[in-house]
């Protein structure tokens, strides 16, 4: 069933690199007719914290970032790992506080932007762009936490000018894991170098993502490769290329 | 001292996981071997449904296993006893190579035959045995290839899976006496197999692990591909098995779900070319297996796992190796890199545990929690979430925790970090103020300035957006409620 309303979290990775990605996200559900809210307030979901063993901070800025989003309403979030963190992680967070019943509520409203589109609103998409090809880059937590593995696919076929070549190695990690890529460089350079080379083998001349932190990632890496590939948020380029204009 | 004994100091996987990272042929060889070893299984579990009630299955069946750890050992035990079996119990590795030693001498014997065992490499057996001057040869052949060059196995499956066959074929050609050079695999095998089987004959005991133990019986269950592990087990007149504590199951029917996810997530076969059952030594009028047959069982900070309610489920593991096999990570710098016994994702979480995280707690982030490990893990082992406790109990440990060396990754300038990091996120304004100082600055950090260094070796900085998502989304009027 349609909701009237949803809250929009927009996570902190969008807010500072990829802000036109979360507004695509906004556009996008405003055009099925529904309104979104977008809390002032919000920051992080918590994660970096979450993962690095500090489960007091990161309960902390959970907590905050939970009494924003009061109403029953469905949150939708434009990443897969920070929607997993949500959805997933904050019941654990919790598990054992006053808080948790609450912690449990607030995850059962927690959706994936692409899974919000595609299932929950049932989208149809007219393109409206020129031809083009891109190529897909599934995020781990989007894919192994959040089960995103059709929707975008299924969002991506409805547009009639848009070939999508897959990558050999689809499902590989990035390599970039939070603070993974800095505690462990060599080796997050090491995966992100092979996904570049991935990427750059398919022609394409944008790489497609659910999740800015892989896309900040990668698009790092092909920046630095001189790589004339665009790292583009799904929502982005979804919205983009429906527009009317 | 030997290269298999821990080090005194702390192993350092920072240098070592950057130096495998250099070395162009462990990249290429574990790449290899682990492209073939992922589509081998996948071809196993084409069915997603049938995989998911397979593991579903063998998960539970290993759960109730440690549900029941302290009765099922007990039920083992006896009916090992039962059937004539002599059965020892080990607390430490020390232990356990005392009583291996023990019977050895107890039969004068100086030459022992070993199928592969991972827990006769966490007590670094054929060192300790060497020392007191007993022959300890192995004989599962990539056992067999790292024994010959010194090394110990890089993964836990396939041993000597970091060489290629031309590495293989020059250790041949200098270790082996009146072998000559040749790149043929067939022939390489023959090789082995022509010092192996004198072997086989001329010892006086053999070893080997088990893989199930299974408490209704007292059967020692051991899978494997080469026929030596049945060699070692029935020719010479005695046989030690070794295992982990772990390892015992209830009934005889709850071996086979296990076997079949085991050997198809291992090595993509449907089964194994030996599956061997051992219960009891040669009877009366019996013309072949070994006159005796002792069982040690070995603890080595296993009770201490079991201990943990959360992390209990790390001793599910049946050693099939596909976390390895599906590691970004292990994929790029090889096992020997974790310098531990057992590498990659299960490692990460077994290791920090029986060597104390005061010592391995860098080892629970060596991973970019992608959960690929868990995602394909034939017993449900939730080995993500197993890393981030980890994660915790090194820096921020529960009270009363049980885990060995729990806080040992404490660090004044993290804690530090984290705590400037919620003081920023717990107040819009503050985090306001941050975003807007990141953006006006961000043009002036130099890109190779401190830990930005790290990110931008490879990748070119990071350039923040000229607006945020929250001033684009003031500007478009975005309700706030």
């Amino acid at each position: 069933m349609k909701p009237e309303a949803v809250y929009f979290f927009g996570t902190c990775v969008v807010d500072l690199f990829f802000p036109e990605a979360g507004l695509a996200g906004i556009e996008l559900l405003e055009r099925e007719g529904v309104r979104v809210v977008f809390p002032r307030g919000q920051t992080c979901c918590a994660q970096p914290a979450f993962n690095c063993g500090y489960h007091e901070e990161a309960r902390a800025v959970a907590r905050s970032q939970m009494a924003l989003f009061p109403k029953p309403i469905p949150v939708v979030v434009p990443s897969g790992s920070c929607a997993g963190m949500m959805k997933h992680h904050y019941p654990d967070l919790f598990e054992g506080t006053p808080e948790h019943a609450r912690a449990v509520a607030f995850a059962s409203r927690v959706h994936e932007l692409t899974q919000f589109l595609a299932v929950v609103l049932g989208v149809r998409l007219a393109d409206r762009g020129e031809k083009t090809t891109v190529t897909w880059h599934s995020s781990c937590h989007g894919l192994r936490e959040m089960g995103l593995e059709t929707e975008p696919k299924a969002l991506l076929s409805q547009l009639s000018n848009v070939t999508v070549v897959p990558l050999k190695r689809e499902r590989e990690c990035c390599g970039f894991g939070g603070t993974f890529s800095v505690r462990y460089p060599d080796i997050s350079a090491a995966m992100v170098a092979d996904k570049v080379a991935d990427v750059a083998g398919t022609s394409a001349p944008t790489v497609l993502s659910a999740d800015a932190a892989c896309l900040l990632n990668i698009g790092g890496a092909l920046g630095a490769a001189g790589a004339a590939v665009r790292p583009r948020h799904l929502a982005d380029f979804l919205w983009e290329r429906t527009r009317e204009r | 001292m030997s290269a298999e004994s821990p080090a005194p100091s702390a192993p350092d996987f920072h240098a070592a996981s950057s130096k495998a990272l250099r070395d162009p042929s462990i990249r290429a060889n574990f790449r290899r071997a682990m492209d073939g070893l992922m589509s081998k299984r996948a071809a196993q579990f084409p069915d997603s449904v049938e995989w998911n009630t397979l593991r579903a299955i063998a998960a539970s069946v290993r759960a109730r296993s440690l549900a029941k750890l302290p009765e099922l050992l007990e039920a083992l035990e006896a009916k090992c006893v039962a059937n004539g079996l002599k059965v020892h119990w080990a607390s430490t590795t020390g232990e356990a190579n005392a009583i291996v030693l023990g019977i050895l001498r107890g039969h004068g014997a100086t030459r022992l035959v070993k199928g592969k065992s991972m827990v006769s490499e966490e007590m670094h057996l054929n060192d300790f045995l060497a020392e007191n001057g007993v022959e300890s040869l192995e004989t599962d052949l990539g056992e067999y290839i790292i024994q010959l060059d010194g090394e110990t196995p890089s993964h836990i499956i396939m041993p000597a899976i970091h060489k290629n066959r031309q590495q293989i074929a020059r250790l041949f050609g200098q270790k082996i006496r009146d072998a000559v050079y040749t790149e043929d695999v067939d022939a390489l095998t023959a090789t082995a197999r022509r010092v192996l089987r004198q072997k086989f004959f001329e010892a006086e005991a053999g070893l080997s692990g088990v893989n199930f133990a299974v408490a209704e019986t007292g059967t020692l269950c051991l899978v494997e591909n080469e026929g030596n592990g049945r060699m070692s087990t029935h020719v010479p007149p005695v046989h030690i098995a070794v295992m982990g504590l772990e390892k015992v199951v209830e009934r005889l029917e709850d071996v086979p779900p296990l076997l079949t996810v085991l050997t198809r997530s291992a090595t993509g076969q449907p089964i194994s070319t030996y599956f061997n059952m051992i219960t009891a030594p040669r009877g009366p009028g019996e013309k072949d297996g070994p006159r005796e047959i002792h069982l040690v069982i070995l603890d080595n900070g296993r009770s201490r796992i079991f201990s943990d309610p959360e992390l209990q489920v790390t001793l599910r593991c049946i050693r099939c190796g596909a976390c390895m096999n599906h590691c970004p990570v292990y994929t790029r710098i090889g096992g020997h890199a974790y310098e531990a016994i057992y590498p990659g994702p299960i490692g990460m979480v077994l290791t920090p545990q029986t060597e104390g995280l005061a010592r391995r707690h860098e080892l629970p982030h060596a991973s970019s929690l992608c959960h690929a490990c868990a995602e394909i893990c034939p017993v449900e082992i939730p080995i993500t979430r197993l890393l981030v406790r980890l994660r915790k109990e090194a820096a921020r440990p529960s009270p009363g925790s049980k885990v060995l060396g729990a806080g040992g990754g404490r660090s004044r300038l993290e804690d530090l970090a984290w705590a400037g990091w919620k003081a920023a996120h717990v107040s819009p304004l503050l985090y306001q103020a941050m975003t807007t100082l990141v953006r006006l600055a961000s043009p002036l950090i130099p890109s190779k300035f401190g830990p930005m260094k790290a990110w931008t070796n490879v990748r070119s900085k990071p350039r923040p957006a000229r607006r945020t998502l929250h001033d684009l989304a003031r500007e478009k009027g975005v309700p706030d409620a």
